[in-house]
């Protein structure tokens, strides 16, 4: 059995190499608003009350670019819906916890801390205080997040572009879903939501982001009918 | 009215990560969805990483012979075999500037 310290330590050093795609990320994302001229004060404010960071730069570029506020937000909306799937998940390990602190700690749940603290659940269901753990992973990604955007609105975007640090991101995430190559139901989900997010790539409000999950879920469906 | 549409984005935002944790009761899903949703990280971290390789900064596709696509071919082997997070995101990006710089 771990301690609620050692969960919290492990939540934070699994998170730790996706920084690699968190800060320059963060950092670019702050840049950008400053360059588009929003307030320094209201870009950052972003990173507190929305805390998506695709869905963040998304906004203020709908924005700058003349589009509703109407059109803003749904876009974020609809970004960020993939959350459900990740709570769907979390939901299991989370249960038994009061109802206050479902509230709180849901505020952390975002890709890498989900994937990292979720692999983490499945191999340790029997802990009595998995949560710690996502605790560890989701708040030290919260804290990095908050100080990148901050030091991008700051310093400007002050990562050279030539570096192609946004490369990082797919990168990241390889990381998370490589050792499911291992198994074919997996790879066949994986490359079903990879084609259906680069055909419905231009399909309107980044709506791919969700568009091709759902897809590649009814492909799970599927494929589990066909193992039995 | 920025400042209103950051605050509506933000909670719908917080909606999205928190229904299904605290509004649902698990038992409501069947074992079924249960089985699906084992998928889940497979079924949505591909839609990141297909565009973030194969579709450039103009929302157009990239070439055969871009390096993005050397790139991730170096992190998916190295990651296949080391296990190790750090050692796929930094071949990734090495290999992606060796050809970048050097080539």
């Amino acid at each position: 059995m771990f301690t609620k310290k050692q969960l919290l330590t492990k939540g934070l050093l699994s998170v730790a190499p996706h920084m690699f795609s968190v800060i320059p990320f963060g950092i670019v994302c702050g840049a950008i608003g400053i360059e588009l001229g929003f307030s320094p004060v209201l870009v950052y404010a972003m990173s507190i009350i929305i805390f998506g960071g695709a869905s963040q730069i998304v906004f203020l570029q709908l924005l700058s670019g003349g589009a509703s506020a109407l059109i803003a937000v749904t876009s974020v909306g609809v970004i960020n819906s993939r959350h459900l799937l990740y709570g769907a998940v979390l939901s299991e390990y989370l249960e038994k916890l009061s109802f206050i602190k479902k509230l709180l700690i849901s505020y952390l749940v975002v890709d890498q801390g989900f994937a990292e603290s979720n692999r983490f659940f499945q191999k340790n269901k029997n802990e009595p205080y998995l949560h710690y753990h996502l605790l560890g992973s989701g708040g030290t990604l919260w804290i990095c997040w908050q100080l990148a955007t901050l030091s991008g609105i700051i310093l400007g975007s002050f990562v050279p572009e030539e570096l192609g640090l946004k490369f990082a991101v797919p990168l990241t995430f390889i990381a998370i879903v490589v050792q499911d190559l291992k198994k074919l139901d997996h790879v066949i989900v994986m490359i079903s939501c990879g084609l259906s997010s680069l055909l419905f790539f231009d399909a309107p409000f980044k709506s791919y982001i969700i568009i091709s999950p759902i897809i590649a879920l009814f492909v799970a469906a599927l494929v589990l009918r066909l193992k039995k | 009215m920025t400042w209103l549409s950051i605050i509506i984005a933000g909670i719908i935002t917080y909606f999205t990560r928190m229904t299904m944790v605290a509004l649902v009761d698990r038992d409501l899903l069947g074992e079924k969805v249960k089985a699906v949703l084992a998928y889940v990280p497979s079924a949505v971290f591909p839609a990141i990483i297909f565009p973030g390789i194969f579709i450039n900064e103009h929302g157009t596709y990239i070439e055969i012979y871009d390096p993005k696509i050397f790139g991730a071919i170096i992190a998916i082997l190295v990651g296949y075999f080391s296990r190790n997070v750090i050692a796929t995101i930094l071949s990734g990006l090495f290999s992606y500037w060796i050809i970048i710089f050097l080539l």
